[in-house]
């Protein structure tokens, strides 16, 4: 697997680890560095001051020939000295013939033998010393090969020279100090460490938490609709947090078009059961109207015992059963009716107070009508009878339906409600259907022959549930209408 | 306790007596020495300042301009000023109220036998007035027909019998005389030091450095300090302070005993 094919929770919390090493590393290594310098060019420092301060203090001694406390103010350097970065090997004093005068190693370096004597380094020294140094300064050489340096300064006080002071110092004789430098500065880079690489992951996976769950989501999209995301989960304003709130209106945006096209679902379905029932219905109508003229004419015509009219009656109330229901199947648009007004309204509270007295419900009535409408107003009052007496029927004993009904932007709106038993969404998705199996008594036509009317009219009717209430709401248009 | 006291009022007001102390002994032991000088205030009821010098020139000088009332002497310094000041007591050491000179060559030096064997050499001497460090060697050198000026490759002064000792000890100088009373106290004192460098010959005894006052000391002041002296191997504390000075004791002494050592001065031409 390609590692750059990681998630982000790894990866992210993964790059900042090495972000975060890259820089300790490279910021000590910079102030190592720096450190390493500084010392060696302090090491340096140290031992000419220490060269100049020795030389201000042997002058008057080699001055009067006093070996001795020559030989015991040399000594004292190789002591170590605390804060010292320079560890001083040796120290010898020359005559002007470079020989030796003292030394802090009289067996290694005798007195009165000479420098070229003393070995390679100081052989090298004798041919390297420049004819003269400057009184006051000191001058450092560094034999090649070897692992000291020497800090040559002139044992003279204005033109009286008396011989030369040779310090022999340990070139990495600061690496003591250095390590120890070093290892501060790297305990406390692993103290830094110690903090920001826990923090790093901590916060790296909280970064890539919220997208993670995005990216889980989106995977979902297509397949079914997911859950929308928490705003809890990341409540910052930021990109991705604005990327929280597209897909939050992206979700809101789909789950409408899937209610939408699941309601053109129902449309089309209702539409087509309505255009076989019409159907259906033409082909029983014809040969019923033939069937009850012939009843009729039977009945005016031919000489009928009491039982045989008793039988041609009970044949004539079936064929007008029959009609009755194929005729509510049937149901038509009669456009020339005449023009809705606010008292056909108040007929059909008329008609339903019967029904409600026996129930005992409470009815809120509010009709808003103060004109008449453009609209045919015996099937306005079909479709408010319907809804009505439905709602009556729904409610619960001693309980509550109300009507509404009024004009909005040039649209006819009219809601009933009841406080009956409330419909699963299965259930409202099948309302409307004929022979509705939820309808307890009637035929289940009351709401599909209200249906047809609305659609016929350019409207559109819906049932929904709001606050323990089922809401019937009816949507014509006041012109339009086709 | 009320002695004690009278004798705190009494010391306030006595001016402390001015013992000077050179290279003679080991003088490193500044709190021996303290010790020392507290033991004899209280035995001559006078407070006692302890004054030390690294060169026996400057407490000679000291003493002949009466700034200091006692001093402990090398024998060559107490011949330069043996007119002017008065003998109080001569140290005894190993039971002798003498000591000698010691040739000391690094511990590695097998082969000398002989102050004559180190002909060409770097030879450190204690101190221009020193008997032990200064005079036998050149009157060695005298008595063969050496002339020491010639015969070392070269000569320095280390101001003190230990430092010589130190000296050969780390190779700057090849040979060293030195006073036989250091020697045997660093022994003892400084063992790892004294391991580093052997002796090679002894010369005579002559008598111990001596303890002398200035001429003008009130004698009865002399008195005192004298039997303190005398008295400390007698006395318990005195016995313990001896010890740690490696001394036994002390006695009265005579100054015809350094006579030797004014011939060997007059021989060699010094004075």
């Amino acid at each position: 697997m390609n590692p750059l094919d990681l998630s982000f929770r790894i990866k992210l919390p993964l790059w900042g680890a090495v972000l975060i090493l890259l820089t300790a590393l490279a910021v000590s290594a910079s102030s190592m560095f720096q450190a390493y310098e500084e010392l060696k060019e302090d090491q340096v420092i140290d031992a000419e001051m220490l060269s100049q301060s020795l030389v201000s203090i042997v002058f008057p001694l080699m001055l009067h020939d006093n070996t001795w406390r020559v030989f015991e103010s040399i000594k004292n350097p190789l002591k170590s000295r605390p804060g010292s970065l320079t560890k001083i090997e040796s120290i010898l004093v020359l005559d002007t013939k470079l020989r030796v005068f003292a030394s802090t190693h009289p067996l290694a370096a005798p007195i009165l033998s000479e420098l070229k004597a003393l070995g390679p380094d100081h052989a090298w020294l004798a041919t390297h010393l420049p004819a003269a140094i400057p009184p006051d300064t000191t001058l450092n050489l560094a034999p090649p090969g070897s692992r000291f340096t020497y800090f040559l300064s002139p044992v003279a006080q204005g033109e009286a020279n008396l011989g030369l002071l040779v310090v022999k110092s340990n070139r990495d004789s600061f690496m003591p100090r250095f390590s120890e430098m070093a290892w501060h500065a790297g305990a406390i880079g692993g103290v830094v460490l110690a903090i920001l690489l826990p923090f790093n992951w901590y916060w790296g996976r909280r970064m890539t938490h919220p997208l993670v769950e995005l990216t889980n989501r989106m995977g979902q999209i297509g397949k079914i609709l997911p859950e929308p995301l928490d705003p809890r989960l990341y409540g910052h304003r930021d990109e991705l947090g604005r990327l929280f709130d597209a897909y939050n209106q992206m979700l809101k945006e789909l789950r409408e078009k899937s209610d939408l096209e699941h309601q053109i679902v129902q449309a089309e379905r209702l539409a087509a059961l309505g255009q076989l029932a019409a159907g259906v219905a033409h082909e029983i109508n014809n040969p019923l109207g033939g069937m009850l003229t012939a009843i009729d004419t039977l009945k005016c015509h031919a000489q009928i015992d009491p039982r045989m009219a008793k039988t041609i009656a009970l044949i004539e109330r079936g064929l007008l059963h029959i009609k009755d229901t194929v005729g509510a199947l049937l149901v038509e648009a009669r456009l020339k009716s005449r023009k809705l007004a606010p008292e056909d309204i108040e007929d059909v509270r008329t008609l339903v107070a019967a029904p409600m007295r026996k129930k005992t419900l409470q009815l809120d009535w509010n009709n808003r009508l103060d004109k008449d409408l453009p609209l045919p107003a015996s099937l306005i009052r079909q479709i408010l009878i319907n809804l009505t007496l439905n709602a009556i029927h729904a409610a619960a004993q001693n309980g509550h339906v109300s009507m509404d009904i009024g004009t909005h932007f040039e649209r006819l709106q009219l809601v009933v409600t009841n406080d009956g038993k409330v419909l699963s969404d299965e259930q409202i998705g099948h309302l409307f259907e004929p022979f509705s199996p939820l309808s307890e008594g009637g035929h289940g036509l009351g709401l599909w022959v209200t249906y047809q009317i609305t659609h016929q009219l350019g409207g559109t009717i819906s049932a929904s549930r709001k606050d323990d209430r089922m809401v019937f709401a009816v949507n014509i248009p006041l012109a339009g209408l086709t | 306790m009320f002695l004690t006291c009278l004798a705190c009022v009494a010391w306030a007001e006595t001016p402390p007596l001015r013992f000077g102390m050179t290279p003679a002994i080991v003088h490193d032991q500044h709190r021996l020495i303290k010790e020392w000088g507290d033991y004899l205030a209280a035995r001559i009821g006078q407070p006692v300042e302890i004054v030390s010098r690294d060169r026996y020139s400057d407490t000679l000088e000291m003493l002949g301009q009466d700034k200091l009332d006692a001093a402990w002497l090398s024998d060559y310094p107490y011949i330069m000023v043996r007119r002017k000041v008065r003998l109080l007591a001569v140290p005894v050491h190993r039971g002798k109220p003498s000591y000698q000179g010691y040739l000391i060559v690094p511990a590695r030096d097998k082969t000398t036998r002989s102050l004559l064997q180190l002909r060409g050499t770097v030879f450190a001497y204690a101190d221009p007035i020193s008997h032990t460090g200064y005079l036998i060697p050149r009157q060695e050198l005298a008595q063969a027909g050496q002339r020491s000026n010639t015969f070392f490759r070269k000569t320095f002064f280390t101001w003190g019998h230990r430092n010589s000792v130190e000296a050969v000890a780390a190779g700057l100088a090849d040979a060293s005389f030195v006073d036989s009373y250091v020697w045997d106290s660093l022994q003892k004192i400084a063992p790892d030091l004294t391991a580093q460098t052997r002796i090679v010959s002894r010369s005579t005894e002559y008598a111990f450095p001596p303890i002398v006052t200035r001429g003008s000391l009130p004698s009865e002041a002399f008195r005192r300090l004298q039997a303190a002296l005398l008295g400390m191997s007698g006395d318990p504390a005195g016995r313990q302070l001896l010890e740690k000075l490696y001394l036994d004791g002390f006695v009265q002494g005579r100054p015809e005993l350094y006579d030797p050592v004014e011939a060997l001065i007059h021989a060699l031409g010094d004075k």
